[in-house]
């Protein structure tokens, strides 16, 4: 076929976090785990990751105690809407970024 | 092969012998008759396709996109109000560099309703990323529609093969259908660049930043301006492109050689008339009229209207005293667009020829050999105060 010189550019990618760049920074509230309501932590065992399944932007990690990563994690709330027995509470950025400054002065 | 038939059933015989595996398409006149002989040629397994019947044109193009996104070499065809109502896919089509072919039947657009022709429906579509062919016999339109597949494939834009409703749809001509066996070496199967794979998940045409972003590697993937003016400037290399292939064409089946424009008369003459579709044909005989009274005019047939040549616009057009552009659509509140078009790309010219416009056959109206005669003459003969305004032919007044 004829050989030319195209570049083609499109927008393509691979699922996973940084998709769509760092959409942390979209986040207004932050999903927080409480661990001690959470199936897999609380038997130790692999099940549930209903969080991990529906995270449209799969920055929960499959693990005994599942991880977020908030990178990229832009705060949608679909995990804590689907997680089954409520371990997942969505917590204003704002709140948590005082705390942090009150913790980072502490130190 | 020699057949006589209508320009629909042209367009038909050169998708099949394109051998499109995907058509998906919604019945409209002017195209209707195109369709339904793809139906049947589908139907009858002399065309080894998929025919997906869908509910709108929006679909129908969507299903194509679909379609050449998994690789697959993919048709669709439609006029006026329907090519509207598909318009945002027709903006998505070339955005996501897809190797489709669409006829456009050319018709006016509602309201008020008309199911006859002009150009306005492909002429709106003008900025949408798409190549587009204005064709004049059926001859052409079948030739055209094979080239615009190889076209299409070499770049990775969408390209529009666009003939008139009812002058050549629904009329019959002479022509030669192509050889099968020399088409398959001309069009061999299309490999596309980047296929969805099930073993290779990815989303195509995501959203994108207004800033070049990182992706989930670290690498840097261009942003949406980035995306757009690739697009832009690929467009401008279909223009050699098309030339490259027209060349190949002409030296396997014996036909073609102006892919971008062809002149007739224009050698030496100091008016030249610019038209476009079967509406050039007809000049040729008031053409020839204005000759045998002295006056040397030719008429200027544009078949590649996007990319707009504008480097040949100029070396046809620039040694002429006059250029008279008549045209079946406007850029309503401005004026004709070819005329535009062809007033902008002649601005950088030392000796600038003055160019009229004249719009005439608008949802079918009568066109007549005298007022074109007429028109033609008077532009040739007009004097330094004739007004530059676009000059409607034909109104009922
Ligand atoms: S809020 Fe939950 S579901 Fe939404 S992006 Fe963050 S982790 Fe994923
Ligand atoms: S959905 Fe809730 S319970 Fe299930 S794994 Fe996630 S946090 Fe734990």
């Amino acid at each position: 076929m004829d050989e030319f010189k195209c570049e083609i550019k499109t927008s393509n990618s691979k699922s996973g976090p940084g998709d769509a760049g760092r959409t942390g920074s979209w986040r207004v509230e932050r999903p927080v785990i409480d661990l001690s309501k959470c199936t897999p932590a609380k038997r130790q065992k692999d099940s549930c990751y209903l969080c991990w399944l529906y995270c449209p932007d799969g920055v929960i990690s499959k693990e005994l105690e599942p991880k977020i990563d908030l990178e990229y994690c832009k705060g949608c709330g679909i995990c804590a809407q689907e997680c089954p027995t409520g371990a997942i509470k969505m917590v204003e950025e704002t709140s948590l970024i005082e705390e942090e400054r009150k913790n980072d002065e502490k130190n | 092969m020699k057949k006589i038939e209508s320009g629909n059933v042209a367009a038909a015989l050169g998708v099949k012998l394109a051998k499109v595996q995907v058509v998906a398409a919604y019945p409209i006149t002017p195209q209707t008759p195109l369709t339904e002989k793809l139906s049947e040629l589908i139907e009858g397994d002399e065309l080894k396709a998929e025919y997906i019947t869908v509910e709108s044109e929006h679909s129908a193009l969507a299903v194509c996109i679909g379609a050449a996104s998994a690789g697959a070499r993919a048709f669709t065809a439609t006029s006026a109000n329907g090519l509207l109502y598909m318009s945002e896919q027709v903006h998505w089509a070339a955005g996501a560099r897809l190797p489709l072919v669409m006829c456009v039947v050319n018709r006016g657009v509602g309201a008020p309703w008309t199911v006859w022709n002009d150009h306005q429906d492909s002429i709106s579509q003008r900025d949408a990323g798409w190549i587009q062919i204005y064709v004049n016999d059926h001859q052409e339109i079948i030739d055209t529609v094979i080239k615009a597949f190889r076209l299409a494939e070499a770049v990775s834009i969408p390209v529009m093969v666009c003939y008139d409703g009812y002058y050549l749809s629904h009329t019959y001509m002479p022509f030669d259908v192509p050889d099968e066996q020399k088409v398959d070496t001309f069009l061999p199967e299309y490999q596309y660049k980047h296929t969805l794979d099930p073993q290779n998940p990815e989303n195509l045409n995501t959203v994108t930043m207004p800033f070049a972003r990182p992706d989930r590697d670290g690498v840097t993937q261009p942003g949406y301006m980035d995306i757009r003016h690739n697009l832009h400037e690929e467009l401008g290399t279909a223009i050699p492109v098309f030339e490259q292939i027209d060349a190949a064409y002409k030296e396997a089946f014996g036909r073609g050689g102006k892919p971008i424009m062809s002149d007739y008369r224009c050698e030496g003459a100091d008016y030249i008339v610019v038209s476009m579709g079967s509406l050039a044909n007809r000049i040729k005989d008031v053409v020839d009229e204005l000759n045998d009274e002295g006056v040397k005019v030719g008429v200027l047939s544009l078949h590649l209207y996007r990319p707009f040549p504008r480097e040949q616009i100029i070396a046809a057009l620039e040694n002429a005293k006059g250029v008279i552009v008549i045209e079946k659509a406007l850029s309503y509140g401005n004026e004709g667009a070819l005329f535009g078009d062809i007033k902008a790309a002649l601005y950088p010219c030392e000796k600038r020829p003055f160019v009229h416009n004249y719009i005439i056959g608008l949802g079918g109206r009568e066109i007549k050999q005298a007022d074109l005669y007429d028109s033609i003459k008077a532009s040739c003969t007009a004097s330094e105060n004739f007004e530059d305004v676009s000059r409607w032919i034909g109104l009922n007044r």
